[in-house]
């Protein structure tokens, strides 16, 4: 296992080409061309400043104001996860030509996934950033460093994940619609509509078994609450699953590794 | 020193029941059966026990039929597939020209695809910018190369990939088939580029069915059938091996094909409807039913929906044909030929009652149903006396100058104004064989000469 994360850094700049060409090719063809991934996430942040603040005013608390950008802390992220998740279900069984005819290891596919989502996700960035500004939210500085750590424990978590559903959707290719279900679930166990601190205790002790959790009021503590970020504890916590979970997927994926090559 | 050394390899590929196309993760979660679903029903041996090395610098080719293990063992090598047990190893960078262009991405341009697809092939970004003019120039897309690859025609996509592909300049090359497709002009630059290879003393494997390329190029020849070496070595002798035991099994099929048509042993004669007239001859249906079990040995030989004449038998029956019987240079019934050879058609014929009003003829039909010769007695003048009982004929082709092909007989004895007694109708087959791929259907007996400023050889 370790010997085949060696041979990965060999391919890595394969992967970034790889990168690359997934973004070239996604808006090949449309007039706006690389603004969708700036225009995207504005239009969704609209969305929901208009629902929150003409709609629905008042059902969160005061002090998350303005809530929309709240939410949009942890929308972000949580849009590069899922959709990195769900591209990566089908993405050895598209690239199937790939595995049977050319010799590069396959785990390549996901990770090329992943890594276009966060590209994606970074992109995003300056339009957080330029609400943040606009509405003069207080962002301490010192918070800022520890943003892409969040970002790189977000990143091991994904890649884990990824390995594992992409093998898996290998041998079960309803791997994708149980996974578009799941993680509707998900996204409502996860603090980013609603802050942790509104949810009752007893459900509060479960939404902290799940990693994204820590992730997303990680963001938003760094992002978005004033004062000194305090989330240190989780992070450990999130980093120390990420880690399995990355040491599990590729663990599965190399188990069934072999099998791809006749099965996609 | 060896470039490539195949260990007793075995290949076993998993199949999985019918069951599983339907099975679900939920409900492989749900009867607990996730591990069992994982689980093969049956396997398929591609290789079973293949060891072969290949030196280094040598050309090797691997000849078989369809199915017989050559691209899984080619596979095994290029490193996509691992063996089930056994080893192969191989020295130096690997390139195998299994699929052009596999990984091309449709919506980026040639350019981008070149990068990605060279650093799929093991190259560096500064291999393939220092090779990148080469591989345009190769694959003549100097206008098209910033264009995206999904404008291509099918032909530029494949001299891309090849052209790619070759640039590699591995020390290993593998090749599936792939100088099969392509036009005349690419398939000869990729042959030269081919030749080039071998001359910088690199590995180069070849699976392919054209012998005529493993005898042209190869240095060695290895036969694969069903998973097991059948023969190794001078590809001479290997090909003749090889072409020896395919025209064994078109023998076999071509004598399971007779039997089941209508013939001549037949007791009941009801089953042939006696009529006068050729016109009213009845096909027989039987005949009309492609046999689904039928292997096709030569893939270049494929039979296309041949012989729509209608096949039959008719006649009054007072004389009968009740055997037919090919027999070549060897003494021995054949239904295969080699062109040029000399071949008799025997007819056993039986006479009901005596009769004096009787000729025997004989029609060769092509596979497109073109009459490539037809005679009888009676046009050759022969003046009947008397037949009676039992007899035999034997019409003797001292030379049979057919081209390669497959071709159907009709032979008939009847009265000399053609009222038939018993015509046999396209119900007896076989096949001449060439080494030669020569055109049409009349091989004349020949010979080239030349004079003045012209030098050839190889010609016989």
């Amino acid at each position: 296992m370790l010997a085949n994360l060696r041979q990965l850094l060999r391919y890595r700049a394969l992967i970034f080409s790889l990168v690359a060409r997934e973004l070239k090719a996604r808006y090949r063809g449309s007039v706006l061309g690389f603004f969708w991934s700036f225009i995207n996430p504005l239009l969704l942040l609209l969305i929901y400043t208009v629902v929150f603040t003409v709609v629905l005013p008042g059902v969160h608390p005061k002090e998350l104001e303005p809530f929309a950008l709240f939410m949009f802390c942890g929308i972000l992220p949580w849009t590069w996860f899922s959709s990195s998740l769900l591209e990566s279900s089908n993405v050895l069984v598209a690239g199937g030509n790939l595995i049977k005819k050319v010799l590069f290891p396959a785990e390549v596919l996901p990770i090329v996934t992943v890594l276009a989502g966060l590209v994606h996700f970074c992109l995003g960035l300056p339009i957080l950033a330029a609400f943040l500004i606009y509405y003069r939210v207080p962002v301490t500085p010192t918070d800022l460093l520890w943003f892409p750590l969040i970002v790189a424990i977000q990143l091991v978590l994904t890649i884990g994940l990824a390995l594992f559903v992409s093998a898996l959707t290998v041998h079960f290719r309803d791997v994708r619609d149980l996974l578009a279900n799941l993680l509707t679930l998900w996204f409502f166990a996860t603090p980013i509509i609603y802050p942790l601190t509104q949810a009752p205790e007893r459900v509060r002790r479960l939404l902290n078994l799940n990693p994204f959790t820590h992730l997303a009021v990680a963001y938003q503590e760094a992002l978005f609450k004033p004062g000194p970020f305090t989330g240190g504890t989780r992070l450990l916590a999130a980093g120390a699953a990420s880690v399995v979970v990355f040491a599990l997927g590729y663990f599965v994926f190399d188990r069934l590794r072999d099998t791809f090559a006749e099965e996609v | 020193m060896n470039a490539i050394e195949v260990r007793d390899v075995h290949k076993v590929y998993r199949r999985y029941g019918r069951r599983k196309q339907f099975a679900t993760l939920k409900s492989a979660l749900l009867s607990g059966s996730v591990l069992r679903d994982l689980r093969p029903d049956a396997v398929f041996e591609a290789l079973r026990g293949v060891s072969f090395d290949v030196g280094a610098g040598k050309t090797f080719g691997i000849i078989g039929r369809n199915g017989s293990g050559k691209s899984t063992m080619l596979k095994l090598i290029a490193g996509i597939g691992k063996p089930t047990s056994g080893g192969v190893h191989v020295e130096g960078r690997v390139s195998a020209l299994i699929e052009l262009g596999a990984g091309f991405h449709p919506e980026i341009s040639g350019r981008d695809n070149v990068y990605v697809n060279g650093m799929m092939l093991g190259l560096t970004r500064r291999d393939i910018a220092r090779r990148f003019d080469d591989i345009v120039r190769f694959a003549e897309l100097e206008e098209f190369i910033d264009a995206p690859v999904k404008t291509y025609s099918s032909g530029m996509y494949m001299r891309l990939g090849f052209a790619v592909a070759i640039n590699v300049d591995p020390d290993v090359l593998l090749i599936d088939e792939v100088l099969a497709v392509g036009d005349e002009a690419f398939t000869h630059k990729c042959l030269d580029k081919f030749a080039d290879f071998r001359r910088r003393g690199r590995t180069v494997l070849l699976v392919t069915h054209s012998l005529d390329l493993v005898t042209r190029f190869c240095d060695e020849a290895l036969w694969l059938d069903a998973g097991l070496v059948k023969s190794h070595g001078d590809p001479k002798r290997v090909i003749d091996a090889y072409l020896m035991d395919v025209a064994g099994a078109e023998n076999r099929q071509l004598a399971a094909d007779d039997n089941a048509n209508p013939k001549t042993q037949s007791p009941n004669p009801k089953s042939h409807a006696p009529g006068p007239n050729p016109e009213s001859r009845i096909p027989d249906p039987r005949s009309a039913i492609p046999d689904p079990q039928s292997p096709i040995p030569d893939p270049h030989e494929v039979p296309p929906d041949m012989f729509k004449a209608a096949e039959g038998r008719w006649g009054s029956r007072e004389v009968e044909i009740t055997a037919v019987d090919l027999v070549g240079a060897s003494g021995e019934s054949s239904h295969i030929f080699r062109s040029g050879e000399r071949v008799e058609i025997r007819l056993r014929v039986r006479a009901h009652h005596p009769v004096s009003d009787f000729a025997f003829g004989v029609g060769i039909f092509n596979a497109e149903g073109v009459c490539c010769y037809g005679t009888n007695t009676d046009i050759e003048g022969g003046v009947a006396g008397e037949l009676s009982g039992d007899g035999e004929v034997r019409f003797v082709i001292d030379a049979l100058d057919l081209v390669e092909g497959t071709f159907k007989l009709d032979v008939a004895v009847h009265r000399r104004n053609g009222v038939p007694y018993d015509y046999h109708r396209l119900l007896h087959t076989f096949r001449v064989k060439s080494r030669l791929k020569e055109a049409g259907i009349f091989r004349p007996p020949h010979r080239w000469s030349f004079s003045g400023g012209i030098r050839m050889s190889g010609l016989n």
